[in-house]
């Protein structure tokens, strides 16, 4: 196969700072022309994992490959990376097209040929009109098309992204979201790693998303697996929001609290104690299966929603519902109901949150 | 607010460097302030030995600060790539010519440079490697400064680009040090120029910096002939300080 040129794997790659481990034995591999998203909040060792691969950290063991090249002990320069970080770190004392050149001359490249592929890049990120301007000239927006033109024009087969949308306005960053989504359609064979701690971002971009927390893999899996079917706590709650309630396996579903509730079991044996996650949006208000009555404990309008924090059984129970003609009081003693193939059933003890 | 600035400033700072003008155009001071009006001090201080004596201070100065300049980037940059005690140690090291008085520094200077095979005693060179040694800790300083407040970012993209090391150095850190390191050789050709507890010790016949002239004026009573050449010496150097900052600000990219 040809395609071994491209693509990263992480082979139980372990980094620490003064024996302090922040990245433990990750394990991971990104395709050839795949986006994987690397989603955590922050300290879980994210950034960590982008670094070891750009090669600004030196892992104290494990391997990095790109392709089937193992780059773990050459320095940045020899790797063939492009990178985006958050602040752009565009080169203030150059123009835009000597930013975008820069790494072409850094390669020794032809300057006729530097000349095209500078603006060929420019192009691609809409920036072509700008060629002259100073960095300071740019707004945000503009400083980070044009680091990304930058990372491109050296066509690199991977492209690093370490939370480029989070110094953004959220307008900008949804227009920037789908820029990104066109510069992948348009370079399939380049594979992008994409750190972020925004789920709405690796849930738009990434084909698959890697969940970290405490300088570990916690799940890896498509947005649609992860979604529906995450397969801890902490998964179900980092992507996407969810209700996570405390239950008891029975015979043909579980019991929270008083309520019996339907829903597939799998293999968890009775009577041990479980994780229901049920996402709010797929709460609905009213009688209907699956049951769950308590009193409101607080309400909040968000235009085209109402989000209702319910109290049932000593346990806050989110839904949230299209806009209501006539929401319940605060106080007032409401049913909710999901259907059964709308909740998953999580072994407990994993995660804790 | 500016009361006390004033209060401050104008008997501390302002008011000795203006009676050092006044005194360069006096002919007698008898009373409080010198009186009489000449410019026969000026003519006296810009030819002949006082032009060869500021010609001299100008070309150590500027030999000694891009020497200076040269060493101290060259310590700051290395200290920033070693871990954080060698970089104490380097830190140390070059505070020494600052915390040593400069009598002791031109002592030094004169004992180590006095034997062969490093027999310099008697040139020019021994005045210009005494002043090096004095303004390349401020020009380490201030260039090490510098380098912590740059962010590591910018170099780190060059890199991931395929720059090599020196070429990240070269097209990428100095350029954005550049108002630093203007900014350092301003303070150091500024302090070479007003050098003289060292320079008194080294100094040849043949290579007399201003400030040992003044200092040679105003010791034989010449008080007058002492503050024309101050007053020469001063406005050299403010000179040169302004065509620094001229630099400086062309280079300043945000």
């Amino acid at each position: 196969m040809s395609t071994t040129s491209s693509g990263i794997r992480f082979d139980s790659v372990t980094v620490a700072y003064d024996g302090n481990v922040v990245l433990d034995a990750l394990d991971l591999t990104v395709g050839p022309g795949e986006v994987m998203a690397l989603l955590g909040p922050s300290g879980s060792g994210k950034t960590t994992a982008l670094r070891a691969v750009a090669g600004f950290v030196r892992p104290a063991s494990g391997r990095v490959f790109l392709g089937d090249r193992d780059v773990t002990d050459l320095p940045p320069h020899r790797r063939g990376i492009g990178m985006v970080v958050q602040q752009y770190a565009l080169f203030p004392h150059m123009r835009v097209e000597d930013n975008v050149a820069f790494g072409l001359k850094a390669r020794k490249v032809a300057k006729a040929e530097i000349r095209t592929r500078v603006l060929e890049a420019l192009e691609m990120t809409g920036m072509g009109a700008y060629a002259r301007r100073h960095p300071r000239e740019l707004s945000g927006g503009q400083q980070q098309r044009v680091a990304i033109a930058r990372a491109l024009a050296i066509r690199p087969d991977v492209l690093l992204l370490d939370e480029p949308l989070s110094a953004l306005d959220a307008q900008l960053r949804s227009g920037m979201l789908a820029e990104l989504a066109r510069l992948h359609r348009e370079l399939p064979d380049v594979s992008i790693l994409y750190v972020t701690h925004d789920q709405v971002e690796a849930l738009t971009l990434a084909d698959r998303i890697a969940v970290m927390d405490r300088a570990k893999l916690r799940a890896c899996g498509t947005p649609r697996e992860l979604y529906r079917a995450p397969a801890d706590a902490f998964t179900a709650s980092f992507v996407g929001g969810a209700n996570l309630l405390p239950v008891t396996v029975g015979d043909r579903g579980v019991s929270f609290g008083d309520a019996e509730i339907e829903v597939d079991t799998g293999g968890v044996a009775r009577g041990a104690s479980a994780t229901l996650c049920v996402r709010p949006h797929l709460v609905g208000l009213g009688d209907g299966p699956n049951r769950l009555t308590g009193t409101v404990g607080e309400i909040q309008w968000r235009g085209a929603t109402h989000r209702l924090y319910v109290d049932v059984a000593g346990h806050r129970v989110m839904a949230d519902l299209r806009e209501l003609k006539a929401p319940p009081a605060h106080g007032e003693s409401v049913s909710l109901h999901f259907a059964p193939e709308d909740a998953v059933l999580l072994p407990a003890g994993v995660g804790g949150g | 607010m500016w009361t006390v600035f004033f209060l401050l400033f104008v008997p501390l700072f302002a008011l000795p460097l203006l009676v050092v003008l006044g005194a360069s155009f006096a002919t007698h001071w008898s009373s409080v302030l010198p009186s009489g009006f000449t410019t026969g001090h000026y003519e006296a201080a810009t030819r002949g030995e006082a032009l060869q004596a500021l010609t001299t201070s100008l070309v150590t100065a500027v030999s000694a600060s891009l020497v200076a300049l040269a060493a101290g980037t060259w310590a700051a940059l290395a200290a920033a790539a070693l871990g954080k005690r060698y970089r104490k140690v380097l830190d140390a090291l070059f505070v020494l010519p600052v915390a040593v008085p400069s009598v002791v520094v031109g002592l030094a200077t004169l004992v180590a440079f006095s034997q062969p095979p490093m027999l310099l005693n008697g040139t020019r060179w021994i005045v210009i490697i005494a002043h090096a040694v004095l303004v390349t800790a401020f020009a380490y300083q201030s260039v090490s400064a510098a380098i912590t407040r740059l962010d590591p970012a910018y170099a780190q993209a060059a890199a991931s680009l395929g720059a090599s090391p020196a070429y990240v150095l070269w097209r990428v850190r100095l350029p954005l040090l550049l108002p630093s390191l203007t900014a350092a050789a301003g303070l150091c050709f500024a302090l070479s120029m007003g050098e003289l507890s060292a320079t008194m010790m080294l100094y040849p016949p043949d290579w007399t910096p201003l400030p040992v002239l003044i200092y040679a004026a105003t010791d034989r009573g010449a008080l007058f002939t002492g503050s024309a050449l101050a007053v020469v010496l001063m406005a050299a150097t403010l000179l040169v300080l302004l065509a620094v900052s001229r630099i400086r600000t062309r280079a300043s990219y945000r």
